[in-house]
Parts: structure tokens; sequence; C-alpha cells
């Protein structure tokens, strides 16, 4: 079997699972809904200051959500043990990575576009700057925060606070990325310059860390 | 070395001076033993006698602390795990898919993409492969089924099953115990680790008694069709 073919199916077969129970989406939502309101309650700005400051208020409650997200990765797999099944299985085990990682990718993908109107409406954004640049820069801040997002929840699983262990090691080695994303989006809403630089650092984010989950990632897998 | 190099005479299974260590407990403790291929073997022993940890050793999802193993001609477990069925003490199976929609899935794992096999392996297990009931709604019985059907779904050469009766009423857990006979009589090397040895007693070659971490005694049946001959 090859390794796209298991993706696939994985990727697959964890859709399907997500349609059904809806576990990850509605309380990503839920979660992004509740700081989108909280925080347009507790700073009423107007609309220039949203720009300046909207750019760290949106990427803090994604990464926020996504981590809901990320904490569902794995249970599904640890219910009834069904990772030993795959474990056992001659399937490659960066078939199975790849597919967590893109299927919180595409989660986290929905929430964004879900949550975009909201941010527009409620902090009276207009962005001065070409609003493709913030496409890239929410898909390329997407999956750097859901590549190491998937690696570390996996490294997690079989701690005890897995809830907690998480958001500790994943928030510290985000930061960089974080701070590529949240300069991005503020220089492109502000119209300020061009974002090029943190696109750049952005690209050689996602790049260096997904191939270094990807070469570690059969290793944390089979831990004991 | 390949897994193809094993021929029929081979041991399926060759364990030197395996030991597995729990922080500083032993579990299996200095095992040196082998197994013949296309026998059914009944590993028995009290609570914490070392026997799922035996199988979950050779099954490859726990590394030995000391020792070797050769399984199915390879030292290298992952060169063979095509060839090797787990059934484990939890069922291993998605609970929010059907029967068919987990053995679609995990097929799919060992590169077999015919519903026709998922299908026959569901038959086989006396389950139907048209019920659309979600797994997470499956009687305890049929669940222990269904996980059978899965491991033995890519026709493994080498089955091991984990209390696969357990929390299963005697009659299914009779049903099983003949499916089992039936795979073994195809050439097949089967592995059960039971606390309900007597369900076995029909269908068994040979019966391995585990005391603290160690094989302490081997125990050969005489079937009745062996005893006819």
């Amino acid at each position: 079997m090859s390794q796209s073919s298991v993706t696939r199916s994985t990727l697959l077969k964890d859709l399907r699972m997500e349609w059904r129970s809806k576990d990850a989406i509605n309380s990503m939502l839920f979660f992004s809904l509740l700081v989108v309101v909280i925080f347009s309650f507790a700073f009423n700005p107007t609309a220039e200051e949203s720009r300046q400051i909207a750019g760290g208020l949106i990427w803090v409650a994604f990464l926020f959500a996504a981590v809901v997200a990320l904490n569902q990765t794995w249970a599904r797999e640890l219910r009834n043990q069904v990772l030993d099944a795959y474990r056992v299985s001659p399937a490659p085990p960066n078939a199975l990575f790849l597919a967590k990682a893109l299927g919180n990718f595409l989660f986290v993908v929905i929430l964004e576009t879900l949550m975009a109107p909201l941010f527009v409406v409620f902090y009276q954004l207009r962005s001065v700057g070409p609003v493709w640049q913030l496409v890239v820069v929410a898909l390329l801040g997407t999956w750097a925060l859901v590549v190491n997002g998937t690696f570390f929840a996996a490294l997690s699983i079989r701690t005890r606070s897995r809830e907690i262990m998480l958001p500790l090691i994943l928030f510290p080695i985000s930061i960089p990325a974080l701070l590529a994303m949240v300069d991005s989006t503020t220089t492109i809403l502000t119209g300020d310059g061009t974002p090029s630089f943190w696109l750049k650092m952005l690209v050689v984010y996602d790049v260096v860390f997904t191939l270094v989950c990807l070469l570690l990632f059969e290793t944390v897998l089979n831990a004991e | 070395m390949t897994g193809n190099d094993s021929s029929a005479d081979q041991p399926v299974i060759v364990l030197q001076n395996l030991v597995k260590f729990f922080g500083r407990f032993a579990a299996l403790r200095d095992i040196t033993d082998s197994f013949a291929p296309g026998r059914l073997y009944v590993v028995v022993g009290d609570n914490g006698a070392g026997k799922s940890t035996l199988l979950r050793v050779v099954a490859g999802l726990m590394q030995p602390s000391q020792g070797s193993m050769t399984l199915l001609g390879s030292q290298n477990v992952r060169d063979v795990a095509h060839r090797i069925g787990y059934m484990g003490h939890a069922p291993l199976l998605y609970d929010e898919l059907d029967g068919m929609e987990n053995l679609r899935y995990f097929a799919g794992l060992y590169g077999l993409s015919h519903d026709a096999v998922c299908r026959q392996a569901i038959q086989e297990v006396g389950l139907d492969p048209e019920l659309e009931r979600r797994v997470g709604q499956y009687s305890q019985g049929m669940r222990q089924r269904l996980s059978l059907a899965r491991a033995v779904l890519h026709n493994p050469e080498l089955m091991l099953l984990d209390e696969p009766f357990s929390n299963v009423d005697v009659h299914s857990a009779r049903d099983m115990a003949t499916v089992l006979g039936r795979v073994r009589d195809q050439g097949k090397t089967i592995f059960v680790v039971t606390h309900q040895a007597p369900l076995m007693e029909p269908v068994a070659d040979e019966f391995v008694h585990m005391a603290a971490g160690q094989i302490v005694a081997r125990e050969t049946m005489r079937r009745p069709a062996e005893a006819a001959r």
C-alpha cells in the first residue's frame, strides 16, 4: 500500500467521523465565537484601532480554538485502542501523521472561513492592503499551527493530563510562527509596508517543522 | 532476512532470552522457546503472569528490554507485519463507523481494496455485512466477532489473539473457537490468550502455561481427529 492511499483513506475516515460527531468543529466554533464577542465588548475599538490589534486578536483566537481540535485528534485513536491496530499494520506511520495534520488543517480553515465575516462585522475591519495576501498568511499560518499541534498532541497522548500538556509544549514553539502571522496580518490590514519578510519566515517555519515532524513521528508513535 | 525465507518446517516464533521490564518490575523473565507453524496455542496463566505482555512484544507493540525474537523468519516485526493478525484486549474498532466501514479502512492499511474481502471476513465470524448500525451500538459479543474479522481479513499466517472471548456469551465464544479451529486447519498459526481455557480444549493443539513472567509448562493436546488416525 502506498503512503498516499493510506493518507487519503485515513483522512476520509477522519472527515466521515467528524461529520457524524462534529466534536471538533462545534467546540472550535463555540470557543472562537466567545472570543470574538467578549473581546469586542471588552475593547470596543474604532476602525483604525481594530486594524492595529486585529492581527493579534484573530490569531490568538484561532490558536486557542485550534488547540481544542488538536486535543481531539488522537482521542478517537485512543478509544478502543484503535491506534494499536494501525501500529501492527504495515501501513507507513507518516501516512497517519499527514492525514491527521491535513484533517486538522481542513477543520481550522473551515473555522477561519466561518469566523472571518464575524471579525469584519464586530471589529469594523477593512483591509488597506490586498486581501489575497491575508489568504496566503491564513493558509501558511494555519499549517504552522496544525503541523506542530498534531505532532505534539501525539507526543502527549501517553501523558496523564494531555489537555494541559499540549498547550504547554505547543505555545512556546509556535511563538516565531505566531509573531510572523500577527505582524504580517497587521501589515496587510494597515497597509504599512509589505509582509514579504514575515511570509518568507512562515514558509521556512512550515518547511522545517513539517520535515522535523515527519522524521520524528515514527519514534513518537512507537514510544512506550 | 525477509519473512519469505521461512519454510513450512521452520518455527514461526523463536524467542531468545526475552525479558521485559516495566520500571523495576520484570513482566517477562528470560523466555527462551520456539513455536511450530500450523498449530493453535492457548496461552493460560493467572493475572499478571505476562501473557498479554508476551503477545504485545511478539506483535511489535512493545520492545523487549533484553533478548531477541525471530518472527516468521525475520528479526524485524515490521518486515512481516502484513503476515500477522492481532486482536487486542480492547476491540480496536471505531465506534463511529459501521462494521463494513471499519473493515474497509483496516483492509486499506494492508493494501486490500475489495469489498468482497471485508464481506467474507464479516460473514466468517457470523455477522451481517449489510448491518448499517455503528459499532458503538453493537453488543460486546458482536464487537469481539468484528474484531476477530478485522484480525483475519488480510489472511495472516500468524494470529495473536488477546482475550478474544472476554464479555462474550458462551454460545458466541464456542462459535468463535470453532472459527479459530477452521482457520488453524487452513495452516495458520494461532496464539490465544484466555482465561476460558475449557472453551478452547476441543480445538487447541497445545496449552502454554505461564507464571511470573515465564513459560512454566507446555502441554500438547490430542485432538479427536488425531486420535482417530
